[in-house]
C-alpha cells in the first residue's frame, strides 16, 4: 500500500453515514474509493453537483457534467445541479458535513495553508477558503513531510487558508487532532512509532495517553 | 422576442476596455463561438470576470493567449501556466477572489445589494484593506458587489423570449451573471420557439437577456 492510498483509507473512516462531503482536488479524491460497507455518503463538486459517479466509458463523456479539476464524470440516480452560488451557500450554510483538503503547512493552532507559496506558486485559492471557513469538520490530507522538511510547524511560513482551525489532519505517519491545549497526537500509521511521529513533526505535540493504531477503511 | 445574432455581431457589442464577465468553469458553461469571435476581432483591455482562465486553448484560456486581456478577477489561475506567465511579466493584472465569495459578489450586483458578509477570508491576505463588521458577535468580512458592462454566458436550451435553460454543471457562474451587466448576451445550444420550454424548467428569465447568439449553421 502506497502512502496515499494508506492517507485516503485512514480518512474515509471519517464518513458518516447519509452526509454531504467535499473532496479537493489530488490526494483527497483518493477518499471516494474506501467509503466503509454500509455508509452512503452524498458527494459534492463545488462547480455545482451533488451525487457524481466514476469518469463514464470513453465516447459517452458529457462535456456538460465535470468534477471541479474539468474531467469528465457520471451522475448517480438522485444526483442534483446547481449554481455557484448555492454550490457555496451549502458550503458555507452549514449544511457540508466535512471537506478533505491537500496541505503544504499546518501550524501549531491547527491553522492551514494551502493556497499559494509567495514569489513561487500563486494558484488562487479557488474554493479552498471558503471550504475551510464554512464545512462543519475540515480534514486536511497530506504527506508528513516534503522532501524531509516538516510540513506540520510551529508558525505558518506560508499565507493562512483560514483563521479556522481545522478538525483533524491525517498524514501517512499519524492522526492529529488540533485541540484548544494544541496539537494532539492521537494514531500512528502501521509500523510507525511514537518517537518516529515527533522527530517529523516542527510544532509541539501533545502525546495522548492512548495513541492508537490507525484503522483504515 | 430577442433576435439572434452572429458571433462576428456579438463580438462587436464588447468595446475594447470594457469589463465582461464570462460563464463557465474550467471552460465548461463557457460561451465558446462567442470567444472565438473576440479572439478574431482582436478585442483589447478586457477585464475578465470568471471563475477561472481554463487551460490554454481551452474557453477564457483562448482569451487570455490572443493577449485580449488586461485584467482577470477570478477564483484561480493554477490551470493556466499563461495566465501565470504573463501576470509575472506585468502584462495582466490579477485579482484572487474566493469562489464563493466572488459567486456571491456577482449575484448581489444583480439583486441590488451593496455587498455580502462572510467569514470566508477572514485572517488571510484577502481580508487586506476591507471592513471587517461585527455581527451576533462574530466577525465577518465586507464584500461589495461586482457587476459588469457585458456578461457573456453558455445555455443549453433558449426560447426567443430570451428564456434559458443551462445544462449540469454547465450552470455554475451564468445565472448569476446573466443578472449582473449592463448588456447579456446568450450563447445557446439550442433555441426553440417559444412555448416549448415550460415555465418550470427556465433557470433565467428572458427579460433580463439582451441577445441570443444564432444557433450553429450546419453545412
Amino acid at each position: 500500500m502506497d502512502s496515499k492510498e494508506l492517507i485516503a483509507r485512514r480518512v474515509a473512516m471519517e464518513l458518516v453515514d447519509n452526509t454531504l462531503v467535499n473532496l479537493g482536488i489530488g490526494l483527497p479524491t483518493l477518499v471516494a474509493n474506501y467509503v466503509p460497507k454500509g455508509v452512503h455518503v452524498f458527494f459534492q463538486s463545488e462547480n455545482g453537483i451533488i451525487g457524481f459517479g466514476a469518469p463514464p466509458p470513453e465516447g459517452m463523456e458529457d462535456e456538460h457534467l465535470t468534477d471541479a479539476g474539468g474531467g469528465f464524470v457520471s451522475a448517480l440516480p438522485g444526483a442534483v445541479a446547481f449554481d455557484s452560488a448555492v454550490s457555496f451557500a451549502l458550503i458555507r450554510g452549514g449544511h457540508l458535513a466535512m471537506t478533505v483538503l491537500g496541505g503544504l503547512q499546518v501550524d501549531r493552532h491547527g491553522r492551514l495553508a494551502n493556497w499559494m507559496v509567495p514569489g513561487k506558486l500563486v494558484p488562487g485559492m479557488g474554493g479552498a477558503m471558503d471550504l475551510v471557513s464554512g464545512a462543519r469538520r475540515v480534514v486536511v490530507a497530506m504527506a508528513h513531510t516534503q522532501k524531509g522538511v516538516a510540513k506540520i510547524v510551529a508558525d505558518l511560513s506560508l499565507p493562512p487558508t483560514s483563521a479556522r482551525r481545522v478538525s483533524l489532519i491525517v498524514t501517512d505517519l499519524a492522526v492529529i487532532e488540533p485541540t484548544d491545549g494544541g496539537l494532539v497526537l492521537r494514531e500512528t500509521a502501521p509500523g510507525v512509532s511514537v518517537a518516529d511521529v515527533v522527530r517529523a513533526t516542527e510544532a509541539p505535540l501533545i502525546v495522548a495517553e492512548d495513541v492508537r493504531d490507525m484503522v483504515l477503511a | 422576442m430577442r433576435t439572434a445574432i452572429d458571433p462576428a455581431t456579438a463580438a462587436g457589442l464588447v468595446p475594447d476596455g470594457a469589463s465582461v464577465m464570462v460563464g463557465g468553469f474550467m471552460g465548461v458553461g463557457s460561451p465558446h463561438r462567442i470567444i472565438d469571435a473576440l479572439v478574431a476581432r482582436g478585442a483589447r483591455g478586457l477585464t475578465i470576470i470568471a471563475n477561472d482562465t481554463a487551460r490554454p486553448g481551452v474557453g477564457i484560456g483562448k482569451l487570455i493567449s490572443a493577449g485580449c486581456v488586461a485584467r482577470a478577477v477570478v477564483s484561480h489561475i493554477g490551470t493556466n501556466p499563461e495566465t501565470q506567465k504573463r501576470m509575472i511579466a506585468g502584462e495582466i493584472a490579477v485579482d484572487l477572489v474566493p469562489q464563493g465569495t466572488l459567486a456571491e459578489r456577482i449575484r448581489a450586483a444583480g439583486a441590488g445589494l451593496g455587498g455580502v458578509l462572510t467569514r470566508t477570508g477572514i485572517g488571510t491576505l484577502v481580508a487586506d484593506g476591507k471592513v471587517v463588521l461585527r455581527v451576533g458577535g462574530e466577525d465577518f468580512l465586507v464584500e461589495e458587489a461586482l457587476g459588469a458592462d457585458v456578461a457573456l454566458l453558455a445555455a443549453r436550451t433558449a426560447d426567443y423570449s430570451g428564456n434559458l435553460a443551462y445544462a449540469l454543471t454547465a450552470r455554475n457562474f451564468n445565472p448569476l451573471m446573466a443578472m449582473a451587466a449592463k448588456l447579456v448576451i446568450a450563447e445557446p445550444d439550442e433555441i426553440v420557439p417559444v412555448g416549448v420550454l415550460p415555465p418550470d424548467a427556465v433557470h433565467t428569465p428572458g427579460v433580463v437577456i439582451h441577445h441570443l447568439l444564432e444557433r450553429r449553421r450546419h453545412g
